[in-house]
């Protein structure tokens, strides 16, 4: 069964409309990559997969269940996890903190903190450490681990490489690696097209709260990405 | 592309212009009234002007500049007590009124040192701290007796219904300058300020507002209002106890004024004054329960009408009574935006 | 010698207003709230466990255990109906509506009540004038003694509540970032539903304690709430520990005040109030949310 539905999701943000009826299909252990330049509509499509946004109109289906009235921390409990951008770790909690308070309310399954540590090892010193005092790549392995504590069907990354060194990104990336190979389903935000390819089943592109683009990741070039990320497709169609 | 000015800017509108004309007669009327109208009449409506003067000043601080004060009873008390202090040092009466209520004003801007760099709910609770404090440093008076209080002897020089006439006139001289006050700095650059700051303080400072300075100036433009409310008060009940005049009622009922009127507008706290005035001349004996009504009323507004009736009269109908805010007039829909949605389809 | 009891009897003092002002920080660490009706829901609590005491002869400890999960549920309900929308409403509405709240408590109290002063200090028998010699000279009253406890053990168990329970680590998360802790799963209208009840039932635990070492009147609120507030900034905004600090200088400033002029009392407290404000302003030590949750959120 579809693990994810979006059908004809709209969003605002007070009076701008930042997703446009956007309609979109999730089925278990893929890995969709969604891109797109700054305010196009990822993040906010994603907070409303997760709860955090209420949409405008249309619906979200999860497990075939109509999730679209349902609170952020009851889509949780459901298994949805959002790894928001930025991270917002609870910065004056400890790390372990951090990955307990998510656990309470997850459900019960492969990932606890020992499993967790065993994913990002780079976190064994620093799990009594206060978490605003750890660096990027650190913050983001805690924030990653904490989605993971409640152990989601379905997990959401938003722009998990921003601001992180190149060696950090590495590292992130081998992890999301390893959970889709352990059969994750993920929406993979980025603005980092060819990092995002590498690791996707598919890919869709978002412009300006539409979806313009959406195909399987092998049989689009990085190329036909760019265009659609900067919108030059349009260009190209209506000319012809 | 058409290069014509598509809006225009304006102050003035045709209702605007309107209403400030009927505000001119009422003026005129109110100013004749201790010839035209009865000595309760007169009496009444001195009432209404102080309560008029304690709902504009507690709007500017809370609608203005964002700072809501629990403590405004203090330069209430403080200008009657220092117009007493003046009173009993051999200044003539009246001088000693305004005089007391400019030197509580002045007060308040070492107050504002202090208090103006506390925010929301510490700077409320502040300024009631300020209230109790002043309270207490003026019934050790040994001039005001404790809580007994004094009375403006003064004031008895005068017959009864010249002394009614004057503190009518001086009320209504009052009401009309603060209002006026306010009106012109809304309409200048303070009032284009004020909702920035109201909003988001730090934003509004990354723009160059000069957010301490505007606060400043309202927090003393109020302190020195309410002083004045407070000598007002003093003429016309002629006696001064301190927990009358430094009681948290005037607080409640500044902010129910405000509430009920339309915060943050400028002829709301006129509408919530008026108002007040009527439920406290038809229940004002029913004892306490009318402060629990009171009480209610601020509680329901806040939750449910926020922006008081006022306000939401302004919202749905989009009109503005008096010229201080600026209206985007669109003059024609551009033709360019149509032919270009067509072309994305 | 006097000087020696009038410090311990301040320190003492400073228990009680430790236990008030323990709400009032809770309530605004969590939600950013400064409820101006803490007070009278102090007071409304001592209102409660009189009329039991005076109409059912029911001693006031028991009448407390009855007392204090009603208030608790009170608190809650004013979460959920009143405090909940006064913050979506924006940030000056919830000191506009918990001030109206006060308003109707008073005078409603009032109505009922009249303006008598009252004690619980007759229905709890000798112990109201207890006391114990701690040397030769030095006596200390016995029920100042157990307010002082009360509030070490009250402010020491929140803390240890807040840091290793489950509920007290969602508390410490939803005071840092609502947006993020419904992310993880936590039910943060309930969280804040249950701060509330924890903060008004301290304060009632207060009030009843008021009503037994001294006089009450359906006015005293606001007194009690400034009292509050004075020992919460003291102490410092967002320190457990802080509280009571607080509540000790405060204590400590208003006994020695009151040696010198009965007004002294209060005049001593609120100068001490501002000079220390003063410092901590100009030492640009007060920064009030960041603050409380640093501190609500450290780790152990």
């Amino acid at each position: 069964m579809t693990l994810l539905g979006l059908e004809r999701i709209e969003a605002r943000h007070g009076l701008l409309q930042a997703v446009r009826g956007v309609s979109l299909n999730i089925e278990p252990g893929e890995t969709l990559a969604l891109v797109g330049a700054n305010g196009a509509g990822k993040t906010t499509l994603l907070r409303t997969v997760a709860g955090a946004h209420r949409p405008a109109a249309g619906r979200i289906l999860f497990e075939g269940a109509d999730v679209t009235a349902v609170p952020a921390y009851a889509r949780l409990r459901a298994g949805i996890a959002l790894v928001p951008e930025g991270r917002r770790l609870f910065a004056g909690m400890t790390v372990k903190e951090n990955l307990v308070v998510a656990a309470a309310h997850g459900r019960p399954g492969h990932w606890n903190v020992d499993t967790v540590l065993e994913a990002f090892p780079l976190l064994q010193r620093r799990l009594n450490s206060r978490a605003g005092n750890l660096s990027g790549g650190e913050q983001q392995a805690t924030a990653i681990g904490r989605a993971l504590m409640t152990n989601p069907k379905l997990l959401l990354l938003d722009e998990v490489s921003l601001g992180l060194a190149p060696i950090a990104v590495e590292a992130v990336y081998r992890s999301i690696d390893t959970l889709i190979k352990g059969g994750a389903t993920i929406i993979l935000v980025e603005q980092d097209i060819g990092r995002s390819l590498d690791v996707a089943t598919r890919v869709a592109c978002m412009l300006e709260g539409r979806i313009i683009l959406e195909e399987d990741a092998k049989e689009v070039t990085r190329e036909q990405v760019t265009e659609a990320y900067f919108g030059l497709q349009r260009a190209r169609r209506s000319a012809s | 592309m058409s290069s014509e000015r598509r809006f225009s800017v304006e102050r003035w509108t045709r209702l605007s212009a309107t209403a400030s004309l009927i505000a001119a007669i009422i003026l005129v009327v109110l100013a004749l009234a201790p010839l035209l109208f009865s000595a309760n009449v007169v009496d009444s409506l001195t009432n209404l002007f102080i309560y008029l003067i304690l709902a504009i000043m507690w709007n500017a601080l809370a609608g203005y500049a964002g700072l809501v004060s629990v403590g405004q009873q203090a330069f209430f008390g403080l200008g009657a007590y220092f117009a007493i202090q003046l009173s009993y040092y051999g200044v003539s009466v009246y001088p000693a009124l305004l005089l007391g209520a400019a030197i509580a004003g002045l007060l308040s801007l070492p107050i504002s040192v202090l208090m103006l760099r506390l925010r929301g709910g510490e700077f409320a609770i502040g300024m009631w701290v300020v209230a109790e404090l002043v309270h207490l440093l003026v019934a050790l008076d040994p001039l005001i007796n404790g809580e007994t209080g004094v009375s403006m002897i003064g004031l008895n020089a005068f017959a009864p219904d010249a002394r009614r006439d004057y503190n009518y006139w001086l009320a209504l001289t009052v009401m009309v300058v603060m209002l006026g006050t306010v009106f012109a700095l809304l309409r200048g650059r303070l009032g284009a300020s004020v909702q920035a700051i109201r909003d988001d303080e730090d934003a509004a400072e990354s723009v160059g507002v000069r957010v301490l300075a505007g606060k400043r100036t309202i927090f003393f433009l109020a302190a020195f209002g309410c002083a004045l409310a407070g000598s007002l008060w003093l003429a016309t009940s002629i006696s001064f106890q301190p927990r009358q005049y430094f009681g948290i009622q005037w607080t409640a009922y500044m902010i129910f004024m405000v509430l009920v009127g339309g915060l943050g507008t400028f002829e709301g706290p006129i509408i919530g004054a008026v108002i007040f005035f009527l439920i406290e001349y038809l229940f004002g004996e029913t004892g306490v329960w009318y402060l629990v009504g009171l009480g209610g009323a601020a509680i329901v507004f806040a939750l449910f009408l926020p922006r008081g009736l006022w306000g939401t009269v302004e919202d749905r109908f989009g009109i503005r009574l008096l010229p201080v805010g600026y209206r985007l007039r669109l003059l024609h829909s551009p033709a360019g935006a149509e032919a270009a949605e067509q072309r994305d389809g | 010698m006097i000087w020696v009891t009038q410090l311990i009897n301040g320190v003492l003092l400073g228990g009680y207003y430790a236990l008030l002002a323990c709400g009032l920080s809770f309530m605004f660490g969590v939600m950013g709230i400064i409820n101006l009706a803490h007070g009278d829901l102090a007071i409304l609590s001592a209102c409660l466990v009189f009329l039991l005491a005076d109409s059912a002869g029911i001693s006031p400890f028991i009448a407390l255990v009855a007392v204090l999960p009603v208030m608790g549920l009170i608190g809650w309900g004013l979460q959920r109906w009143m405090l909940e929308r006064s913050l979506r409403a924006g940030v000056l509405v919830p000191l506009l509506t918990t001030f109206g709240l006060a308003i109707v408590i008073e005078n409603g109290l009032f109505e009922y009540f009249g303006a008598d002063t009252r004690s619980l200090a007759p229905y709890i028998g000798d112990f109201a004038f207890d006391s114990w010699a701690i040397t030769g000279n030095l006596y200390v009253g016995s029920l100042a003694v157990l307010i002082f406890a009360l509030a070490v053990l009250l402010l020491g168990g929140l803390k240890l509540f807040l840091t290793y329970t489950p509920l007290g680590r969602s508390i410490r998360a939803t005071a840092e970032d609502p947006d993020t802790a419904a992310l993880v799963g936590i039910n943060t209208r309930a969280v804040y539903a249950i701060a509330a009840a924890i903060a008004v039932a301290t304060a009632a635990l207060a009030g009843v304690f008021l009503a037994m070492r001294a006089v009450f009147t359906p006015y005293s609120g606001p007194e009690q709430l400034i009292f509050a507030f004075e020992a919460v900034v003291i102490g410092g905004i967002g320190s457990l520990l802080g509280t009571l600090i607080g509540g000790v200088v405060l204590g400590v400033a208003q006994t020695f005040g009151a040696q010198i002029n009965p007004q002294g009392f209060f005049i001593a407290g609120h100068v001490v109030f501002f000079v220390v404000l003063a410092a901590r302003l100009a030492l640009g030590a007060v920064r009030a949310r960041g603050g409380i949750h640093a501190l609500l959120a450290r780790a152990p």
